[in-house]
């Protein structure tokens, strides 16, 4: 008997890189999937997510890296060879064949094992076979029913609805014993009430058939309510893996925070271990091992906020109600305390208007690391009053002679966006935009491949093509000194 | 005043309508009528003359060169149908997946759709003739006239194919590849079935316009006197019109508009019962 594996991996993605005409999709990500769980890649859309898949498949190939099944490189090997199926996301069902030669399909290629042979030498040698009508059959009435469609076998595929189209597609990939079922949004052409239905079906047939699900898909609330692991992805990189309770109770960062369920996400600062302070006031959090003052994100979910009456001194700060809405278990509530907009939840209203007092409790609050605090760069003088940097000229106060290498630091409130292009120094594109209450944190993407992470009471859209500014009396310059740029 | 304005207005739409179609349909018309008529000439003297089959029956019994350029000219329209076909759907199914430099090869073979026939013509004549003198053993032919009909009719197979491929889920192969059919069988039992209604019109189209063919045909028919339908009635033309083409276009137009009607309703029948299953 084989030793149980103490982390039996079936899925491996070593370093891969995926990179479409220049455009990085994935960035040297690592993944390790254990066998038997249901794992869902979860992001934005443009995160990488279905590229992943589409790698795991064998539809596509990594630029870099490698990807293992059960220990073996299939980097190289064709998706007709892999030991894994696909429910796409359109379903990409046959539209010639009926239900029962759709689901058939795989079936008629496959070759089963069918004992060994030995030769004179005593050399074994394994027999395969190709399954027999009888079988076929029997095995396609299995997965129908697994799926709720027995007496559906004689239909046209374009007789059905979505839901059941999605049906035969589960059936088709199944019918084939994959060892790995891909889901690539299997369930985003379906309406609300499907979806659900599926979610709960989908979770069933993993339970019974207790193979390794990976699912995609952009919706939180179906990662968190289906997946046994969750990884959540961005921009080509993972941002956190976790079980569904890990990633909403402590998301990694401030991005994590934002995309899975609401929540409040502030800048802070540590004061020491177990305590922190934001928006003026002092809070006991759960958190250490930072540096003192550090800068830091901190994440504070609606439910955890409890509301008091003004007065009462049981709250840490205090708000005025902007709206409160009824939302059937709970009201949600826009509460304002210096300047920064709340979401609150909470099974007791408090009228718009009125000022409550709010509190959270040490394990409310969620501290984060920031994951900047100051854009970097690196750049040269090339001029009287100018310093060179991300294939720009910027205007900045210096005494520095021209020539002089320098690292270039601006604040994220020292950045201006514009929306012509033009007047901006240099252009970029707009990759992130994170609400934090008083003003938005946005992200933006140079054509030289830098980051400048930019705060802005401004509201801009994912993708919109900006233009950069920098207020020079907030830009600090450091000279590199030659070992260190040598180094 | 209001309804016989619009009544007026009726009737010229219709008028219009009528002398439109018949306009389209009158030569047609006429070849038919004549047909059945015994006179050589048509608009002669004695009119009409007699209605009779005799044309029907001198076509299969006494018109040996006609008969003759109906099968060359099936021969040639069947195998190079069948070639531009076969090429045709290949074609547009690697343009679809080709990743890089589609446009510029969609380009490239449309380029021949919109050319005149007679650079085409000129061409083949010249190349059959260049080929010969580097050693190759090209005769102008039957053979030859199948290569020049399929090479001319192939990018008209793209363009009928093609819409269909646009329009198929673009999982559709990778799906088969997935279920662990090759790319080979993919292509064969998950995409080709998909283009069947593709192909029978480009095939019918690629026949059609072999068929009508006649400035490529009359360069490179050679000098064994190899003659379709239309090189036929151009030489025939000088002497005197065989009168048993009436009967053979008739017979020609006939058994078009019966494809055409079989198609449609097998169309219909098709749509209906998937609109039956729906409901």
């Amino acid at each position: 008997m084989k030793e149980p594996k103490v982390f039996d991996k079936i899925i491996e993605v070593k370093n891969v890189t995926k990179t479409f005409d220049d455009v990085t999709v994935i960035d040297d990500l690592n993944l390790s999937i254990r066998r038997g769980q249901f794992v869902t890649l979860l992001g934005p859309s443009g995160c990488g997510k279905t590229t992943l898949l589409r790698m795991i498949a064998g539809f596509t190939a990594p630029t870099k890296g490698n990807i293992f099944i059960e220990g073996q490189d299939v980097t190289d090997m064709p998706p007709y060879k892999r030991p894994v199926n696909t429910v796409f996301q359109k379903y990409a069902l046959f539209p010639h064949l009926n239900v029962f030669k759709n689901v058939a399909f795989g079936l008629k290629l496959k070759k089963i094992y069918d004992g060994d042979k030995v030769d004179k030498k005593g050399k074994v040698t394994p027999v395969f076979r190709k399954l027999n009508k009888a079988e076929i059959e029997e095995k396609v009435n299995r997965a129908l029913k697994l799926v709720g469609l027995d007496d559906y076998g004689y239909r046209d595929i374009n007789s059905l609805s979505g839901g059941q189209q999605q049906r035969v597609a589960i059936a088709r990939a199944l019918v084939c014993e994959p060892k790995v079922l891909l889901l690539d949004e299997p369930l985003g052409a379906l309406d609300l009430k499907m979806r659900k239905e599926m979610q709960i079906e989908l979770k069933k047939m993993h339970r019974e058939l207790g193979i390794t699900f990976i699912f995609v898909t952009h919706d939180q609330e179906e990662a968190l309510t289906m997946s046994d692991i969750v990884v959540v992805l961005n921009d080509g990189s993972i941002q956190q893996i976790g079980t569904p309770k890990q990633v909403y109770d402590e998301p990694a960062n401030a991005f994590v925070a934002d995309f899975i369920g609401e929540s409040n996400v502030l800048s802070g600062t540590m004061l020491r271990d177990y305590c922190v302070s934001f928006l003026g006031a002092e809070v006991e959090c759960e958190d250490k091992g930072f540096g003192k003052n550090e800068q830091v994100d901190l994440v504070i979910r609606p439910e955890d906020i409890h509301l008091f009456p003004i007065g009462s001194g049981k709250g840490q700060l205090s708000g005025k109600v902007l709206s409160a809405v009824f939302k059937g278990t709970y009201y949600e509530m826009e509460i304002l305390a210096s300047n920064y907009e709340f979401t609150v939840q909470s099974t007791v209203e408090a009228k718009p208007g009125t000022e409550v007092e709010m509190s959270v409790e040490p394990s409310g609050i969620h501290i984060m690391k920031k994951l900047r605090t100051i854009n970097e760069f690196e750049g040269e003088i090339d001029g009287e009053n100018s310093v060179w940097f991300c294939d720009g000229s910027f205007e900045v106060d210096t005494s520095l002679e021209k020539g002089t290498k320098v690292k270039v630091f601006v604040p994220f409130d020292g950045v201006e966006l514009t929306d012509d292009e033009d007047d901006g120094v240099i252009g970029a594109n707009v990759t992130h935009v994170l609400y934090k209450g008083t003003y938005y944190q946005v992200q933006v993407y140079t054509d030289t491949d830098e980051d400048f992470f930019v705060d802005t009471s401004d509201e801009w859209d994912l993708g919109d093509r900006v233009g950069i500014k920098l207020d020079k009396s907030k830009m600090r310059l450091e000279v590199v000194t030659e070992e260190e740029s040598d180094a | 005043m209001k309804s016989t304005k619009s009544k007026l207005f009726l009737c010229f739409k219709w008028a219009f309508l009528i002398i439109v179609l018949a306009c389209i349909y009158l030569p047609i018309l006429l070849i038919i009528v004549y047909s059945f008529s015994g006179e050589p000439n048509i608009g002669g003297v004695n009119g009409f003359g007699q209605f009779t089959f005799a044309l029907y029956k001198k076509l299969f019994t006494n018109s040996p060169r006609l008969m003759d350029a109906t099968k060359n000219t099936l021969i040639i329209g069947v195998s190079s149908a069948l070639i531009a076909t076969f090429i045709g759907t290949l074609t547009s199914v690697g343009l679809y997946y080709l990743r890089k430099g589609k446009k510029a090869v969609n380009f490239v073979s449309e380029i021949t759709v919109v050319n005149a026939d007679i650079v085409t013509a000129v061409g083949f004549f010249l190349l059959s003739i260049f080929l010969t003198r580097i050693g190759l053993p090209v005769e102008k032919g039957m053979g030859w006239l199948i290569v020049a009909h399929a090479v001319i009719t192939t990018p008209y197979v793209i363009l009928t194919v093609s819409p269909r491929l646009h329009q198929l889920n673009p999982n559709l192969y990778e799906a088969g590849l997935d279920l662990g059919a090759g790319p080979m069988r993919s292509l064969f039992t998950v995409i080709v079935p998909q283009l069947i209604g593709g192909m029978v019109s480009g095939f019918a189209l690629a026949f059609t316009l072999s068929l009508d063919d006649f400035v490529v045909t009359n360069l490179n028919k050679g000098t064994n006197g190899v003659e379709t339908i239309t090189t036929f009635v151009y030489a025939s033309l000088r002497r005197s019109l065989d009168p048993a083409i009436r009967a053979l276009s008739t017979i020609i137009f006939v058994i078009v508009l019966v494809a055409l009607i079989i198609f449609n309703v097998v169309k219909n029948k098709k749509l209906k019962t998937q609109q039956k299953i729906i409901k």
